[in-house]
Formats: C-alpha cells, sequence, structure tokens
C-alpha cells in the first residue's frame, strides 16, 4: 500500500513538474500553507481534507512528505518544506516544486505531527488525486501502476473513479486495474469470476501472472474461471506471436524484396548473371553516408530529408556505375552466362577494393531521421517504424517498376527486346542502348535499395556480399522474368525464414531454407512463375 | 581395360607432366634437406611450404577443370568439397593430439572440453586412425557430391542456375559449420595439430615429406585425369559440355555422366584439402567461404580451362601473385584479382595455355592454328 502511494506520488510528481504552473498552485501553496498552523491531528486531517478537495496532482509530493515525517515548518516564519538529507543544516527543498530553496540547522524546524490513521487518509487522497487528475494520460498511467502492483485497498477509490470517469479508455483501464486489485483481496467469489473475465478479456502477457495466482486458489469457482482464461489468454496470445512472426518474416521479405527487384530485372528480364549486384547495393548504402556526412557538415538541419536526397543521387551513381559495367564488359559477353558470372564477380571485388580504399574498411555510421525511429504496438504487435517504413518503400518501389515495365514507351521496348530481339530491331528499336539502359535501370534500383538497407544494416565494404547469394535465392525461386514472382518470392522466403527460427535458431533456419530452395529448384527448375512456352529455351 | 587405360592416360605430354611433378617430389625435399643453407640451390623450409599450399590449389583447381573444363559444368562450390576433405584431415589431427591438449583430455579436443560436452560425438568415432580419415577424406565430399548431383543432374538443373546452387550449398555449409553445436570447433576451427602418422607436423622432414606427398598426390591424379580424358568416356564428357541435347538425343545418359566426372573431382578435391591442412595447420569456416570457391575458377581459367596442365599453372601463377601482392602493396590484391576475373573472360577465354599453345601454333604454319581454334570451342550450344 504504501509502495503504491508512493509510486503515484511519483508519478504525479513527474506530471506535475513537466506541467507548467497554473492558478491552482497558489490555492495550493495557501493550502499547504496551513500546516504550519496546525497544532492538532485534527487540524491537520482537515488541511488535509482541504488539499484534497482541490483536486490537484501537485499536491502528492506534499501530502507523502507529511506522511513519512520529512515534511517541516520553519519556526522562523512558519514557511513548510519538504527536507532531504539527514545531516545537519537539512536542505530544504519547495513542497510544490521540490526545488532545493536553501537550508536550515535542525533546532529552527519543527516536524508536522502526524499518526497512523492520517497516513491511511493520505493514502487515499493521493492515490485519489492521480486517479482524478485532469490529464488522462495521468490517469491512464495511474491506471497501469495500479494494475502492475495491485491493491486490495484501492478498491474503493477505484471504484468513486470509475463511476465519475468520462474517458472510456481510462474508464477500462480503472476496471481493468480494479479486477486485478479484487483478486489479490478477499471478496466474494462472484465479484473474483466476474474480475477474471474482465482479464481474461483484456489479455496480453502481463494478466498472466495475476490469473497463475488466483488459478491456485481453494475457491474452485474462482481457481477454474482463472484456469478457463489463462488457457484462452495465452491462446491468444499464440495468435499474436503468430501475427509477430508474420510481421517479422514480411519486414524480412521487403528487405530480400529491395535486394532482388533489381536482380530481377537485370537477371531475370535481361538474363545477365551480374554479381556485382550486391555492390551496387552497397554503392546506394555509401551515397545515402556521404549524403549524411554533407548534410552534418553543412545543413544540419536538413538531416531529416537526408534518406529523399540520397534517393536520386543513389539511383544515378548505381545507375551510371551499371550503365558503364554493361557498356565496357557486359555487352561483349551476352550469350556466355559463365563467362558474365566470372567477369561481374571481378568488378564485384574490384567496388568493394575501391570503396574500401576511398572510406576504409570499418562499418560507416548512417543515422535514423527521426520520423524512422521508434515504434509502436498494434495490439500484442511491436512494430518499429524504420521496418515499416522499409516494407512501404519496398512494395512502393515494385509498383513504380511494374508500371515502368508495364505502361511507359520504355518498358515496352524492353519487354520486346527480351522477347524477341531480331524482331525488336527490324521495328527499329536500337536494342544495344535498350540493353544498356535497361541493366542501369537493374542497377539503379539496387542503389535506391542501398538506401533503404543502410537504414537497418552495417553500412561497409562487405554490405553486398550479404545479400547477393539471397536476392538470387529469390529470383530463383520466385521465377526467372517475372517480377511478381519476385514479390511472391521474397514474401515466401522471408515469412518461411522467421516462421522456422523460433525453432530452429536463426542460422539453421536460413541453412534449411536454403536447402529447400535447392530441392525446390531441383523439381522447379524454372520457379515458382515461370514463363511458358518457346522463349525460356533460347 | 586397366592397362589400355593407363596406355591413353599416359601420352606423350601427360608422361612428361608427371615427370616433372615427380622430379619436384624429389629435388626440392632433397635440395630442403640435404644441401646446406648456404648453398644456391636449397630450397628454404617456408618456400617449399608455400609451394606445398599451391600444388593443393593446383589439385583442386585441376578437380575443378575435369567438371568445368571438360564437362561445361561450373560449380562454385568445389572450395566445400576441399574443406569438407581438409575438415576430416582436420579431425585425425585432433585425434593425435591425444593428452598435450590445452586441458589435456585424453579423448575429447580442447574446444569441446571447453564446451563442457561430455563425450565425443558418434561422427567423430574413428577418427583416430589414419585410414579411416584418409577414406572419409575421399568419401565424404564424394558422397556429397554424388547426392547433389544427383538430384541436380537428373532435374536438368544445369548452366547458371546450377552454378548458382552450387554456391548456395557451400554458403549454407560455411554457416552451418560456423555453428559451435555442429562440434567442428565452429569459428576457430580446427588447429594445434602436433603429430600425423606419428611425425611431428612442425618438423622440417615432415614438411618436407608432404610437399613430395603433394606433388606425386598432384601427379597422380593428372595421371588419371588424363587417362579420363582421353578414354571414349572423355570424348562424351566434351560432347557433354558442347552440346548436351543432342548427346541426350544419341542416347547417353548425359546425368550419369555428369554424375561420374562430379563425384570425380570432388573426390580429388577432398584429397586436396586434406594436403592443405597440415601444410597449413590450421581448418576453420572460411574455407567454405562462396568467394574462395569462386577464385579457384579464376585460377582455372587464367590457366586454361580445357587443358589439364592449364589449372595447374593457373592455381601456382595467380596464387604466387596473390602471396608476392598481399605482401608488397596489400591495398591493390582485390584490384588485380577483380582485373584478372574481367580481362581473362574477355581476352583470354582460353587462358595462359591458349596463349601460349595459339603462339605456337602460329609458329608452325595458319592451317595448325585453325586446328587449335576448333577443339576448344567449349560451351558452343549455349551460345547458339
Amino acid at each position: 500500500m504504501r509502495l503504491i502511494v508512493i509510486l503515484l506520488g511519483l508519478l504525479a510528481t513527474l506530471f506535475s513538474a513537466a506541467l507548467p504552473a497554473t492558478a491552482d498552485e497558489a490555492e495550493l501553496r495557501a493550502a499547504i500553507a496551513k500546516f504550519s498552523e496546525a497544532k492538532k491531528f485534527s487540524q491537520t486531517e482537515a488541511v488535509i481534507e482541504e488539499i484534497a478537495a482541490l483536486g490537484d496532482p501537485a499536491a502528492a509530493p506534499a501530502l507523502n512528505a507529511l506522511s513519512e515525517g520529512v515534511l517541516m515548518v520553519r519556526e522562523s516564519d512558519g514557511a513548510v518544506f519538504i527536507i532531504r538529507g539527514t545531516k545537519d543544516p537539512l536542505e530544504l527543498l519547495d513542497p510544490v516544486t521540490l526545488e532545493a530553496v536553501g537550508s536550515a540547522p535542525e533546532d529552527e524546524l519543527s516536524k508536522v505531527k502526524v499518526k497512523n490513521s492520517i497516513r491511511r487518509q493520505i493514502a487515499d487522497v493521493v492515490s485519489g488525486l492521480t486517479l482524478r487528475a485532469s490529464d488522462p494520460k495521468v490517469r491512464l498511467q495511474a491506471a497501469a501502476t495500479i494494475f502492475s502492483r495491485p491493491d486490495p485497498e484501492i478498491i474503493e477509490t477505484l471504484d468513486a473513479v470509475i463511476a465519475d470517469e468520462a474517458d472510456p479508455r481510462v474508464k477500462q483501464a480503472f476496471i481493468e486495474a480494479r479486477a486485478a486489485a479484487v483478486l489479490d483481496s478477499d471478496l466474494s467469489s462472484e465479484e473474483k469470476v466476474e474480475a477474471v473475465a474482465v482479464l481474461r478479456a483484456r489479455g496480453g502477457r502481463d494478466v498472466l501472472p495475476i490469473l497463475t495466482s488466483v488459478s491456485t486458489s481453494e475457491d474452485e469457482a474462482v481457481a477454474g474461471a482463472a484456469l478457463n482464461a489463462i488457457s484462452a489468454v495465452e491462446e491468444n496470445l499464440m495468435f499474436w506471436a503468430a501475427g509477430q512472426n508474420i510481421w517479422y518474416g514480411i519486414s524480412l521479405g521487403s528487405v530480400l524484396l529491395l535486394a532482388a527487384i533489381g536482380l530481377a530485372i537485370t537477371f531475370g528480364v535481361m538474363g545477365v548473371i551480374n554479381m556485382a549486384h550486391g555492390e551496387m547495393v552497397m554503392l546506394g548504402a555509401y551515397t545515402t553516408f556521404v549524403v549524411q556526412e554533407f548534410i552534418r557538415n553543412s545543413a544540419p538541419g536538413l538531416f531529416d530529408y537526408s534518406l529523399a536526397i540520397a534517393l536520386p543521387l543513389a539511383f544515378l551513381v548505381s545507375g551510371s556505375v551499371g550503365l558503364v559495367l554493361e557498356r565496357g564488359i557486359i555487352r561483349f559477353l551476352y550469350g556466355r552466362p559463365l563467362e558474365t558470372l566470372l567477369a561481374t564477380w571481378g568488378v564485384s571485388l574490384v567496388l568493394q577494393q575501391a570503396v574500401r580504399t576511398v572510406f576504409g574498411p570499418t562499418n560507416r555510421e548512417v543515422g535514423n531521421p527521426s520520423w524512422m525511429s521508434g515504434s509502436f504496438e498494434v495490439g500484442e504487435l511491436l512494430i518499429t517504424t524504420n521496418r515499416l517504413w522499409i516494407v512501404v518503400f519496398s512494395l512502393f518501389v515494385f509498383a513504380v517498376l511494374l508500371l515502368v515495365l508495364k505502361r511507359t514507351r520504355f518498358g515496352l521496348q524492353m519487354r520486346a527486346v527480351t522477347q524477341n530481339r531480331p524482331m525488336a530491331s527490324s521495328m527499329g528499336i536500337a536494342t544495344p542502348w535498350v540493353d544498356a539502359f535497361t541493366f542501369a535501370l537493374g542497377s539503379g534500383i539496387a542503389g535506391i535499395a542501398g538506401v533503404a538497407l543502410s537504414q537497418i544494416d552495417n553500412v561497409s565494404p562487405n554490405l553486398g556480399q550479404g545479400y547477393i547469394i539471397d536476392s538470387f535465392m529469390v529470383v530463383v525461386f520466385g521465377g526467372v522474368g517475372n517480377l511478381w514472382g519476385t514479390l511472391v518470392g521474397a514474401m515466401t522466403l522471408g515469412v518461411a525464414n522467421k516462421f522456422l527460427e523460433p525453432y530452429a535458431g536463426a542460422v539453421l533456419a536460413k541453412i534449411f531454407i536454403l536447402v529447400l530452395i535447392i530441392l525446390f529448384i531441383q523439381k522447379r527448375p524454372r520457379g515458382l512463375f515461370a514463363l511458358k512456352g518457346r522463349s525460356v529455351e533460347a | 581395360m586397366i592397362t589400355g587405360f593407363l596406355f591413353r592416360a599416359l601420352d606423350r605430354k601427360a608422361i612428361l607432366v608427371a615427370l616433372i611433378l615427380l622430379a619436384i617430389a624429389v629435388a626440392v625435399p632433397v635440395s630442403n634437406l640435404m644441401l646446406p643453407v648456404s648453398h644456391p640451390l636449397h630450397v628454404p623450409t617456408h618456400i617449399m611450404a608455400l609451394f606445398g599450399k599451391y600444388l593443393t590449389y593446383a589439385l583442386l583447381a585441376l578437380a575443378l577443370d575435369l567438371v568445368w573444363g571438360y564437362c561445361g559444368i561450373l560449380s562454385l562450390g568445389h572450395g566445400a568439397f576441399f574443406a569438407l576433405g581438409g575438415y576430416a584431415m582436420g579431425m585425425y589431427l585432433m585425434r593425435q593430439i591425444g593428452t598435450r591438449g590445452v586441458y589435456g583430455h585424453p579423448i575429447l579436443p580442447d574446444f569441446m572440453v571447453f564446451l563442457n560436452w561430455k563425450e565425443l560425438p558418434w561422427y567423430w568415432y574413428g577418427f583416430d586412425q589414419f585410414w579411416f580419415a584418409a577414406l572419409m577424406i575421399l568419401l565424404v565430399p564424394g558422397a556429397l557430391a554424388f547426392v547433389f548431383g544427383w538430384f541436380a543432374f537428373r532435374s536438368r538443373v544445369s548452366g547458371v542456375y546450377l552454378s548458382i546452387i552450387t554456391q548456395a550449398l557451400t554458403y549454407a555449409l560455411l554457416l552451418a559449420f560456423f555453428r559451435n553445436e555442429m562440434g567442428f570447433g565452429g569459428n576457430n576451427g580446427l588447429t594445434d595439430f602436433k603429430d600425423i602418422l606419428g611425425y611431428s607436423v612442425q618438423a622440417q622432414t615432415t614438411r618436407a615429406s608432404l610437399f613430395a606427398a603433394t606433388a606425386i598426390a598432384l601427379a597422380i591424379a593428372f595421371v588419371i585425369c588424363s587417362g579420363i580424358v582421353n578414354s571414349r568416356f572423355g570424348k562424351v564428357l566434351v560432347c557433354v559440355r558442347d552440346a548436351e541435347s543432342r548427346t541426350r538425343f544419341i542416347g547417353y545418359r548425359v546425368e550419369h555422366i555428369k554424375l561420374f566426372a562430379f563425384v570425380v573431382s570432388a573426390m580429388m578435391a577432398g584429397v586436396a584439402g586434406a594436403l592443405y591442412v597440415p601444410q597449413v595447420g590450421i581448418i576453420n569456416p572460411g574455407e567454405f567461404a562462396p568467394a574462395n570457391s569462386i577464385e579457384v575458377v579464376i585460377w582455372t581459367a587464367v590457366g586454361g580451362r580445357g587443358s589439364l596442365i592449364g589449372p595447374i599453372i593457373g592455381a601456382i601463377a595467380v596464387n604466387g601473385g596473390k602471396s608476392y601482392f598481399t605482401a608488397a602493396f596489400p591495398e591493390f590484391w582485390l584490384f588485380a584479382l577483380g582485373g584478372l576475373f574481367v580481362a581473362t573472360t574477355l581476352f583470354l577465354p582460353k587462358g595462359i595455355v591458349g596463349l601460349v599453345s595459339s603462339g605456337f601454333a602460329k609458329l608452325r604454319g595458319p592451317r595448325e592454328a585453325d586446328r587449335v581454334e576448333e577443339t576448344l570451342q567449349p560451351g558452343t550450344e549455349a551460345a547458339q
């Protein structure tokens, strides 16, 4: 009981300190000052009543101090202080703001006397004060405090505030807090069964210990209800855990999608094995780093826009590297996939070493803009904001790419060239340039992926290496030459991975997925969504 | 039949290479052990150890060349077979440590004592016997290659897809061997070896013997490969490389042919790994890294695939370059290696050997040059 009152008091202090001084403060000070005149217990009780009537949670520290016997009156002028420390002279704190206002020798101060009945009265008043605080946040917090440390003595107070509460959310929290308190009390079993029902409806991990302690109760009706409630709550939690896994899976899938989507163009549509694809992602991440460095040094106010600035730049950087790569190397190797693989691997080594030489081998710091940090809860789901943005962003990139392929002239030419090169050429399409720009597009998208991945991964020269095998797996699994396949492939692999993790551990889950894909390719060598017809045989 | 195999295997070129390798196997250890340090022909121990390592790489490259150069299977996972052979040897060497480990446990290797394991896992049984380890060096990579190849070739996974799933294979093994629970020493791998067959691995004579053993193993592998390549089977192998569908239509079981070559190659890679481990004194999961396997491909490509001597030259040349570069200009090694990948594929599709033989052919006359061109045209079917 004492503890909870102190907690509530602290809470009140916290919030009252944060709030600006109000007109009430003067009234409160006047009321507290009356303690100096209270010589009898009955007078002290009257002052407490008066303070309670003001209904200001800022009174809590003073009342708690009174309860603890550290509320003192300076004999010279009758001013009231909370004292801190036991050494003479004692440190004086303002009873409302708790600011240090000086010190005084012990014999110049006299204690406001209390007895146990007054302490009880104070406890009720203090909890009443926070539960009746004008700010609904304070009231919710108070309810949560009671819920986590249920106390039967507070039930009456709760009953009173429940009747008066207007805000439905706060009211519900009060009812749940009351239920927790009821289960800890010696009230009738009907009341308890009802309380169990309330907690069962609330659900969540934190009702389990309360229910577990009740389930051993001698009262069979209560114990039975509690056991039922426990299994219901656990079932519900499992459902949420599955939901959480799906969310993690989608989140991982979106990362895979980002990494693989550029490859779906260069490998999937063009059939070029680009082992330097991971390095295009890495270049995008380093572009973000450079942009942020520049912003930190010259325009710190723009930091929240750094990613928006980095996106087009990363597209241009990786895209132009891709363009040079295609014109300089890959175009000589069309029709020789194995040689393309080796040459682009060589390029990836060169790019890695180049980045290592310029930026150093260690991880570079890329910050999260403020709108990407933090997290929030939906039911029992914990969702971090940056992951949410990455999921949204990956779907956005996917949609844009799909539009470019299906609705633009360039997309049309691209599809024409990949489907039937000689025919496209005879229709007047400059096939070499379509090749070059298709490759540049795929590389540029890898760069954009790098901007997003820089937010959740270490930006180091090895960044791309970690994604290359996964990306190929996604594209091959989803089916070459099919963007939707890439989407489904990425999400499937992500979710499957996260569902295996709790049973097998992260590493084994990954190995398991790799083995599954290897087996899958045996069964369907062309992936989930294979292109039908002769074109694939060419 | 075996004499026929040997007869075809030992054509003039193969005899020459095998003899050179055997001569090296004798001459280098003799010079290292017998000649005084001041003698101009003395081979210092560290050079011998370095070249011993290169020879195991050459054996690995030769193994890869058998499947890539002659059968058209670009395996990006040959490092996995190499590492498995190495682990089998490492397990034997670990068991030989006995009570001389840090914890002095008579049976358990140090890392198991450290991880609080109470008894030896079942798959470590038998590795205290050299014959068993030697068998495993061949069988484990061979079995993995058999199972993997059985599935892959039967469902006609070929070309780039096969390359990528071989890469995934070695990547999966890399992740697996990093786990302490696997019982292979986790991150640190197996090291601190003391004895091999009763001789200290640090002793100069043991090092010389290991060098000789590696050179001899390479010579034997060369003769075996030469035999395979020059046999009727070898002709079919090249058929599969150049026109897989046509070979199948004629009536050959392409998947069986590929599987045989793949398994033989994996076993050779395992032997290379087993010889590598006692010479460098450690085996860890890093050997499974996909990048290592791809590097083997570049040794083979630089030397010249589709010729048996090419990968040996390539492995020694590239690794010699690597040793030099990483000591002299550590920054530039990856640039050089990357450049090598690009330059070889663009300008030297037949590698050093192709360059030399076409050079010779030009000296002899234009008709010879055409003939060389004809014999070395891998992947024509894919190009069409």
